[in-house]
């Protein structure tokens, strides 16, 4: 019957990856071989320390000697611990403070920005240029500007008639003054995003909404707002996720005091588990913040289906 | 007294009024900075008394002097230049070859791992960090630079952005050269590398910014100053020199140059890089 030769030269156009079975099996191979470091490296030092770092929080553990099975004590302990409640208590502000700010200022400026103004290049290069300066190398500087005695900051005051404040040594500042470093950084990071989401703003549709009356604040309520609020659900998850585990900039400049008032809780656990080598209980810390995280995660995550396209189009 | 007929009067100002609200916060956001930069170069009489003095009296090196001269310092950069360029090189290497796979070759099991991989990316660091500081003593490696290299060798961030990158290119220039009897990896690095350097080089800045800004894993990973990066040398420079301070912030200047040298640089990249991804790291 079947006269007609079959096509060599143009495989099936829709299944290009196997002509044969034998060298589907050969490509598999191949596959496996150019995942495989990636696979190893990843998941060895994910699945394997997180399921390691669950064992531990049920031990007594000093990272030297062998551990013991301690059960839930670690848990219970924490829930009565006061300094843990503080380390809470801390970073929760930390969060509430800086997540709410830097997404708000980050609109307001990209929303100024975005409109046709002289030197829009230079104002987003400047905001944005502190984000890329490392915490450690922010820590040092503003130790330095905020010294209590011999800083730049407190010159200026002087200067202003104000009196001289504590800054990051004085209890009832230090997290505040935390939380300014982290937007000087952190804002720039929002501006540019939300730049980003605002080129992708139809035109028609705000230029529609102007010719029908639309005055610009109803424009940016009912047009602009609902288009970027995926960007904004984005920030939102992200900049809460990098506000709970904040560490460098604390372990720079405070260490976590005065007075444990800016210890949170991943300074807590790394304290625990390389300073007072109570490791089981640090990785106790630890799992209670990440089961918060996940939950937080989740949460926004069932907020965003709506439009679910994070995936497949990470890269557009 | 809407706000459009108001801002139509307001043209006869020489600038638009934005500019009232922006140059201020611009200052604000550059003057820290701009700080760091002059205090480096003043003399530590200039930088020590109070009030401070706001403009260097001349180009002082002598923190800069002193920081090159010590012993450690030079070897801190050495050592972060080391760890960042080869998580450079290879998260390129790695993250192209396993991005490559799971966007174009067929094999049982990618899916569940592809989601795996995925999935990793939501696990918070200090989740990980005891356990993975107890995985590098296993291996031998605490307290050398292998501890950092090896976590850092390939990120999901890098597999994944490239995995979306090549799935975007055409699949006929690639099937032409493969039906050809071109080997896979030929066909990758022949055809396909060449046309993603877009997505190339945004993996290699932003691979590049967090491993050359990291502090909290060398602080765990490393003991003897000797291995240290610079961001963990310069928290302990403070204490041990903290009556010099242009020493300090000469040594600040030197950790912060590498990044900002090269966000100047590369800023188109950089910024279209960090908004396409929403990443830091």
């Amino acid at each position: 019957m079947s006269r007609l030769p079959t096509p060599i030269t143009r495989p099936a156009p829709r299944t290009p990856a196997r002509p044969a079975r034998r060298r589907g099996r050969q490509e598999a191979a191949t596959a496996w071989a150019f995942v495989l470091p990636s696979v190893l490296v990843i998941l060895g030092l994910s699945v394997i320390p997180v399921l390691w770092s669950l064992l531990l929080s049920f031990q007594y553990s000093d990272l030297l000697t062998p551990s013991v099975w301690v059960g839930w004590d670690n848990y219970r302990q924490l829930a009565d611990d006061p300094q843990f409640g503080q380390a809470v208590r801390n970073t929760l502000e930390y969060t509430a403070l800086y997540v709410p700010l830097s997404i708000g200022l980050g609109l307001v400026l990209a929303l100024v920005l975005n409109r046709r103004i002289r030197f829009a290049g230079l104002y987003r290069t400047l905001l944005f240029v502190p984000f890329v300066v490392s915490a450690a190398a922010q820590g040092v500087l503003f130790s330095f500007i905020l010294d209590p005695e011999f800083g730049a900051a407190n010159s200026l005051l002087h200067r202003l008639g104000v009196s001289p404040q504590g800054f990051l040594s004085d209890p009832g500042q230090a997290l505040l003054v935390l939380v300014g470093i982290s937007l000087w950084s952190g804002t720039g990071f929002c501006v540019v995003i939300y730049l980003a989401a605002l080129q992708d703003v139809p035109r028609e549709l705000t230029e529609a909404a102007t010719l029908d009356g639309a005055e610009r604040r109803h424009v940016l309520r009912h047009v602009t707002l609902p288009t970027i609020a995926p960007v904004s659900v984005f920030l939102l998850l992200w900049q809460t996720i990098s506000a709970l585990q904040v560490f460098d900039l604390v372990y720079v400049t405070t260490k976590g005091g005065p007075l444990g008032s800016t210890t949170v809780i991943v300074y807590f656990v790394w304290e625990q588990a390389f300073r007072n080598f109570t490791a089981g209980y640090g990785a106790a810390a630890a799992y209670v913040l990440g089961v918060a995280l996940l939950v937080a995660a989740a949460a926004l995550r069932l907020v965003r289906r709506r439009g679910d396209h994070r995936i497949e189009g990470a890269t557009s | 007294m809407t706000d459009r007929s108001s801002s139509r009067r307001w043209p006869r100002l020489p600038f638009s009024p934005w500019h009232l609200l922006l140059a201020p916060l611009a200052l604000l956001f550059a003057v820290p900075l701009i700080w760091l930069g002059l205090s480096s170069v003043m003399s530590d009489a200039e930088i020590n008394r109070f009030p401070p003095a706001l403009w260097p009296s001349g180009i002082h090196l002598g923190g800069y002097r002193f920081v090159l001269g010590n012993a450690m310092f030079p070897r801190w950069f050495a050592n972060s230049l080391i760890v960042s360029a080869v998580a450079v090189v290879s998260n390129l290497l790695l993250g192209t070859l396993g991005g490559y796979a799971f966007a174009r070759m067929r094999f049982g099991g990618s899916r569940v791992l592809l989601v795996l991989m995925l999935a990793t990316m939501a696990i918070p660091f200090q989740l990980t960090m005891i356990p993975t500081f107890l995985v590098m003593r296993k291996l031998g490696l605490v307290d050398t630079l292998g501890a950092l290299i090896v976590p850092s060798l390939v990120t999901p961030f890098a597999v994944f952005l490239l995995r979306q990158f090549f799935l975007s290119l055409p699949r006929e220039l690639e099937e032409a050269a493969w039906i050809d009897g071109c080997s896979r990896l030929r066909v990758l690095f022949q055809i396909v590398v060449p046309l993603s350097r877009p997505a190339l080089s945004t993996v290699a800045v932003l691979t590049f910014l967090t491993t050359w800004n990291d502090l909290s894993w060398p602080l765990i990973a490393l003991n003897h100053d000797a291995n240290y990066t610079l961001q963990l040398g310069l928290t302990t420079f403070r204490g041990q020199h903290h009556t010099q301070w242009s020493a300090v912030m000469a040594g600040n200047v030197i950790t912060v140059l590498p990044v900002l040298l090269a966000f100047l640089a590369a800023q188109k990249t950089f910024v279209r890089s960090i908004t396409s991804t929403g990443l830091k790291g």
